[in-house]
């Protein structure tokens, strides 16, 4: 039974006969119809560049736009978990006021689109921040000294340092509701046993939740928690509408200048498969030990 | 005994969950060292009732005093209540996710702030007290029930309470592990402990007691010296539930 399921059956070939014609039907239609000039030659020299004045090979648009998207995703996946237990805890709480704020975070970004939603941060929340903060001057005078090697690897080019910071802190806004989410399923598939045994030894609840339950809790929901970080790397593009300069953003930005249209969406989304794919692949082999 | 030496009394409580009454003019006193064991047929209010004693539930009305501690819901003086009352629970209830060392430290740590060195030193010697010193590493599930009970009983133990409240702490056994907590529980009652008993082990409840209580419908229908509890009991229930579980 199991060994018929990874054999080819006649109508597997048919089926896979279908898809081939439609996509040979496609591409002719793109090449034929909309007379469209594959310059595939010109796409490597848009993800590296060699730079004559210097002479070495620098990143170009799209890897700068990918380590952009790489940094964004990580700073952004540990402040949504940061924010996301907070929220998930407070769902729990024994305190209305407390549960009331959570749920209504909640159900605000559940019932909205995300574009708006992240509009929305972006405008009320994350552009005050900036300003009240003076972060602007403050990168510009680190953008200005000569040893910031450290700053430039962790945030790359300090100039644009308050649009990373913003696309960061919306995109973990964004996400710690449905992290929230994770963490509340997990707080409360832990047995009401394991709170009585901590409160009869005597702790608070702080403490109960701190040392007993969310470590258990957290423990039952990695899982859940790393798909959520491949959605996180997938919504990152959603920032690119408040110029968060990120993977999407410059492929816009190349395709406006160079009219290289399927070409440039194809690398970008084949460097968005490489990274959600290959942390797919990682997260299982993970969970298996 | 003299009323200074009460280490726990329980005055006409009554306990509601919605309409229904799992407690109905409850009365008790225990004194210090002494070992209650209270038995009874399922949902006579008996768990309901020691669960009370250290505010795992909170009474309807009446009152509980323990250690001098008023026993009420939102009680600033609860923690320190269950740091005198130590809980052994049915289902062991040890926390998974540490090992059996840390099982017994975390409270002594935590809540007592003992410096880590000390608190595994009296770990040590606790699990030594109930015979598994060399489980100290392993976690929790890679031990029998028996022993995980038993580690339950040290965890309490370790936070050096006066008191200890046991809920059926054999009935989720395998009969062949009963005994290796009983003899514990027995060891433990040779200390001077106040203990107060829920299970239906009545060969250990013979050997320990020093008071039986009998409930029924959330009522303490007798309260007796083990000796007369078991010849000659006064109500005609207790005879029957008596009857019922020392017949085989």
């Amino acid at each position: 039974m199991l060994n018929s399921l990874k054999r080819f059956h006649w109508l597997d070939y048919v089926i896979l006969a279908l898809l081939i014609v439609a996509t040979v039907t496609i591409v002719a239609r793109i090449e034929g119809a909309l007379n469209y000039d594959w310059r595939w030659e010109k796409i490597p020299n848009y993800i590296f560049r060699y730079k004559e004045s210097e002479d070495r090979w620098v990143a170009n648009l799209l890897m700068q736009g990918l380590v952009s998207t790489v940094r964004i995703s990580i700073y952004a996946g540990f402040l949504a978990l940061i924010l996301g237990v907070i929220l998930g805890v407070a769902r729990c709480s024994t305190n209305l006021t407390v549960r009331m704020l959570a749920r209504t975070y909640l159900e605000f970004l559940r019932n909205v689109p995300p574009v708006v939603v992240i509009f929305i941060f972006f405008f009320f929340l994350s552009e005050q921040l900036i300003v009240a903060l003076n972060m602007e001057s403050w990168a510009r005078g680190i953008a200005r000294q000569e040893d910031n090697a450290i700053w430039t690897f962790l945030f790359g080019d300090m100039r644009r340092f308050p649009s990373l910071i913003s696309g960061v802190i919306v995109l973990a806004l964004f996400e710690s509701a449905f992290v929230g989410e994770i963490v509340r399923a997990g707080i409360q598939s832990i047995g009401v046993g394991q709170r009585e045994a901590a409160r009869s030894i005597g702790m608070s609840q702080l403490q109960e939740m701190r040392f007993i339950i969310l470590p258990q809790a957290l423990r039952k929901v990695l899982p859940p928690l790393a798909n959520q970080f491949i959605s996180l790397v997938k919504d990152s593009s959603l920032v690119s509408l408040i110029s968060v300069q990120e993977l999407t953003f410059k492929t816009v930005e190349l395709v406006a200048s160079t009219r290289l249209i399927f070409e440039a969406w194809l690398v970008a989304a084949a460097f968005y498969f490489v990274i959600c794919f290959g942390l797919s692949l990682l997260f299982r082999r993970l969970e298996k030990r | 005994m003299s009323a200074r030496d009460e280490m726990i009394t329980v005055s006409n409580v009554d306990k509601f969950y919605g309409n229904f009454q799992a407690l109905s003019e409850v009365s008790l006193s225990v004194s210090q060292g002494e070992r209650v064991v209270i038995c009874g047929p399922s949902g006579s209010g008996k768990s309901t009732l020691i669960r009370c004693m250290n505010g795992l539930e909170f009474h309807s009305s009446g009152s509980i005093i323990v250690d001098g501690i008023s026993v009420e819901e939102g009680s600033k003086q609860l923690k320190t209540l269950r740091q005198e009352v130590g809980m052994v629970f049915q289902q062991f209830n040890l926390f998974p996710h540490l090992t059996i060392l840390e099982n017994l430290t975390i409270g002594p740590i935590q809540v007592r702030k003992i410096a880590k060195a000390e608190a595994e030193r009296l770990a040590r010697q606790y699990l030594e007290r109930v015979h598994i010193p060399e489980q100290a590493d392993k976690y929790p599930a890679q031990l029998s029930g028996g022993q995980q009970q038993r580690v339950a009983i040290a965890r309490s133990l370790c936070m050096e309470t006066r008191i200890m409240l046991f809920d059926e702490p054999t009935s989720a056994l395998d009969p062949e592990m009963i005994n290796e907590v009983l003899d514990v529980m027995v060891e433990l009652a040779d200390t001077g402990i106040t203990m107060v008993c829920v299970t239906h082990e009545m060969g250990f409840a013979r050997k320990v007691a020093d008071t039986m209580v009998f409930m029924e419908a959330g009522r303490i229908v007798e309260v007796a010296e083990p000796e007369k509890f078991f010849t000659n009991p006064e109500s005609e229930r207790c005879k029957l539930f008596l009857g019922q579980i020392l017949e085989h």
